[in-house]
């Protein structure tokens, strides 16, 4: 008998591993969200999603699965293990476009709320471009719960007067270049820049792209009808290369929010990053348009990168009535309104009571009302995880190398091979 | 010859039987009690590396599983290996393990050595540099991306020492190197390679030793000297002072002691010490992320961090297990020689 034990030992452990995938039973009052919103301001944004919720649905118990990480690097390798096993929760947080309809949907992970968009009125409230981006084959698959604005350029404006610069509603790449001039003949690097994890430099190529090549130029380069060696692209790496000479010598060694915080001292004057920027400074007690200010980032005027945050419902949810109130909730005005202001996003709908937001994002909600929408690259919406790597690693190697026609070629083969992965 | 062997069992029940029970059970437990491990190796390591294997040549190439081969097979391999940062990634894993090994190893040694006068204090300062390797990889990442910030870090100290002050009276620039941020690559051999072999003029990726990788070198090795400072320690406890003596009586300087006897009776310690080592610097892959992540230009990206990359954020799951087994190939390449040697002499 003693030689038994490991034997039954190794056979429980197995059991053990088991038992998760089958403990889920369905029909309890419970609700599992994953998500990567753990830092302050994100945790407490989605505890208001939780709050609306509660009032709305009593009597739910929430499953809060978030895994820390700074823009879900950790969180995603932990949702790919549980949906390819089988384990999905209830939703998910995702953007729209690509990651959404090409990872998630496409290999049958979400079911379709369609129904819950035109029950709800939501085909009315939400913007239809941004509907468009979350839909395929005229089915729908998330809700937005806020969008930010990924092409801002923000500035330090006491900075900025003492070196004699003001900035107007909107700069054009030229004014902006002569601007850097200036700074540098000050010995102040311009441009700050936190790019250790390199997608915020990756940002920065990816708002001068989209200001040299407009709104249909981008749709255009995305759905292979523009190609990436196109003499306008090439345009854009140019300007990207020549904002290498303007900026912080520390910028690898930096996190985007490091860098802006060194905007906030006063160590370097612009830093082009998406609206969650805008946290760091009221984290700051930094008054807006009398320490900083912002401005589109430039040439991108009538153009709004978006980069949202939505929730999906997973095939085979162990708790489907629940996932799909929740998404409801999410949808609803009052949700809208109480998670936008905590996480610093404006609300996905376009009829809220506008009085709840300061002036920056009374401003992005005028732009998203008028501009261009277009889906971040950088944010995964607007190709294949593949491209958005390989386009990382093709822009880590021209900050180096600074050649235009490596970095053009690195993304015509990405397109091509991404589009072979399909 | 079965009534032969039938008499031969018969004979040795009829001498000793009741140590039978004894002897079977003597005979089948061990192996018994060994199935569950051996099972459980054979599934998690040999059943998954053949599993890789296959997902390296199939087309899962996004989120949804594909198990269908790839045609070309070897697709994926051929798309790695025209990537300029895997180039990078093989030079920093090959520049890292040299660097590391060497200065962890001598060091080591030399601390070694010194503990062994046995001078005052010596097993205060053995555990001090043993502290350090106890530490995970993720600690002492953090703390030396810190140390070697270029505005927040150790430059502050050659300011503050006067250091910047002196060098600029002379003349000479300040020093005030960029440490992880730095994108160069010293001694860069393209160009007298290229002489020999043609193909190297046409990488992208300069061949030289990256700026980037010393300060990754240094944290490194700072964890590990203790480590095998250790190892040293106790091969040292197996130099019999006899042979010492005989040494000096003979007419040795201490010098030639340690150059003579001593060091030739460690080379099983240092062969040990460098395989256990090499294949932590060959598979590294935390210390690297927490501190400096790939780098500027890929100065400090090394394979494991390729696999992460090219797995769970781009989802090419065929490159990532491609990746993989080429690191597998590499710590074979250290670890299998040792192995058969060690076999060869049992």
């Amino acid at each position: 008998m003693r030689f038994c034990s490991p034997v039954i030992a190794l056979a429980s452990l197995f059991a053990l591993m088991q038992a998760p995938l089958t403990s889920q039973a369905a029909g309890e009052k419970k609700l599992e969200v994953f998500s990567w919103w753990t830092s302050g301001g994100e945790a407490a944004a989605l505890n208001a999603l939780f709050d609306t919720y509660k009032n709305q649905y009593p009597g739910v118990e929430i499953i809060n699965a978030t895994v820390a990480g700074g823009g879900g690097s950790a969180a995603r390798p932990v949702l790919q293990t549980r949906l390819a096993g089988g384990n999905p929760p209830d939703t998910w947080q995702s953007h729209p476009g690509w990651e959404l309809l090409g990872q998630y949907v496409e290999p049958g992970y979400c079911e379709p709320i369609t129904e819950l968009y035109t029950s709800n009125g939501w085909d009315k409230a939400f913007p239809k471009d941004l509907v468009g981006l979350m839909t395929k084959d005229g089915k729908t698959y998330a809700v937005l719960a806020g969008v930010h604005r990924g092409n801002d350029l923000w500035f330090n404006k006491k900075l900025l007067e003492k070196n004699g610069i003001t900035v107007g509603d909107k700069l054009s790449m030229d004014e902006f270049f002569a601007d850097c001039d200036k700074l540098k003949a000050a010995g102040i690097p311009a441009l700050g820049v936190g790019d250790s994890g390199i997608w915020a430099s990756a940002q920065l190529f990816e708002n001068t792209l989209l200001g040299v090549v407009g709104g249909q130029g981008w749709t255009d380069l995305f759905a292979g009808k523009m190609k990436w060696d196109d003499p306008k692209v090439k345009e854009a790496m140019k300007d990207f290369a020549k904002m290498q000479e303007y900026l912080n010598p520390d910028h690898s060694a930096l996190s985007w929010d490091q860098a802006i915080g060194a905007l906030i001292e006063g160590k370097v004057a612009f830093s082009s990053m998406g609206d969650w920027a805008d946290g760091e400074f009221i984290k700051a007690n930094k008054k807006e348009n009398v320490d900083f200010g912002w401005v589109s980032h430039p040439g991108t005027d009538g153009s709004f990168i978006i980069v949202a945050d939505g929730f999906t419902l997973a095939k085979g949810a162990p708790h489907k009535d629940a996932a799909i109130a929740w998404l409801k909730s999410i949808g609803s005005k009052e949700a809208q309104e109480a998670f936008n202001p905590l996480k610093g996003s404006i609300p996905a709908r376009t009829d809220v009571d506008k009085s709840k937001f300061d002036a920056y994002h009374q401003w992005s909600m005028k732009s998203f009302a008028s501009a261009t929408l277009v889906p971040s690259c950088v944010h995964g919406e607007a190709a294949p995880a593949a491209f958005q790597q390989a386009l990382n690693d093709a822009v880590t190697a021209f900050i180096v190398d600074k050649n235009v026609d490596n970095f053009a070629n690195a993304l015509v083969q990405a397109a091509k091979e991404s589009e072979s992965n399909k | 010859m079965p009534t032969a062997k039938l008499q031969i069992l018969r004979s040795s029940q009829a001498k000793a039987p009741a140590k039978r029970k004894r002897i079977t059970s003597e005979r089948f437990l061990p192996p018994l009690i060994l199935v569950p491990t051996l099972a459980a190796i054979i599934t998690f390591v040999y059943v998954f590396i053949l599993i890789t294997i296959w997902v390296s040549l199939s087309r899962w190439g996004t989120l949804r599983i594909d198990w269908r081969p790839r045609d070309p097979l070897f697709e994926a391999y051929a798309q790695m290996f025209a990537m300029p940062r895997w180039h990078a990634d093989l030079r920093n894993v090959l520049v890292f393990t040299i660097l590391f090994l060497s200065v962890s190893i001598g060091f080591g040694l030399l601390l070694a050595l010194l503990l062994d006068r046995r001078l005052l204090g010596f097993t205060i300062f053995r555990n001090i540099f043993l502290f350090p390797y106890a530490l995970s990889f993720i600690v002492t990442g953090i703390a030396w991306r810190w140390i070697f910030n270029p505005e927040t870090g150790i430059n502050l100290l050659f300011d503050g020492l006067g250091i910047n002050k002196w060098l600029v009276s002379i003349g000479a620039a300040p020093f005030r190197p960029g440490w992880t941020t730095d994108p160069s690559v010293l001694f860069s051999v393209n160009n007298a390679l290229g002489h020999v072999f043609p193909a190297v003029r046409n990488l992208s990726v300069q061949l030289g030793i990256p700026i980037a990788l010393i300060p990754v070198v240094v944290a490194a090795s700072w964890q590990l000297t203790g480590f095998a400072m250790s190892m040293y320690i106790a091969g040292l406890a197996t130099v019999p002072n006899e042979l010492r003596e005989a040494a000096r009586i003979d007419g040795a300087t201490e010098f030639q002691v340690y150059t003579k006897v001593v060091l030739p009776l460690l080379r099983p310690v240092t062969v040990s010490t460098a395989i256990i080592l090499g294949h932590v610097s060959l598979k590294i892959f935390d210390l690297i992320f927490a501190m400096t992540g790939v780098g500027p230009g890929f100065a400090t990206d090394v394979p494991g961090i390729f696999v992460f990359d090219m797995t769970f954020k781009a989802t090419r799951y065929n490159l990532g297990a491609a990746a993989s087994i080429v690191m597998l190939l590499l710590v074979a390449m250290v670890i299998v020689p040792y192995l058969w040697r060690n076999l060869r002499k049992d």
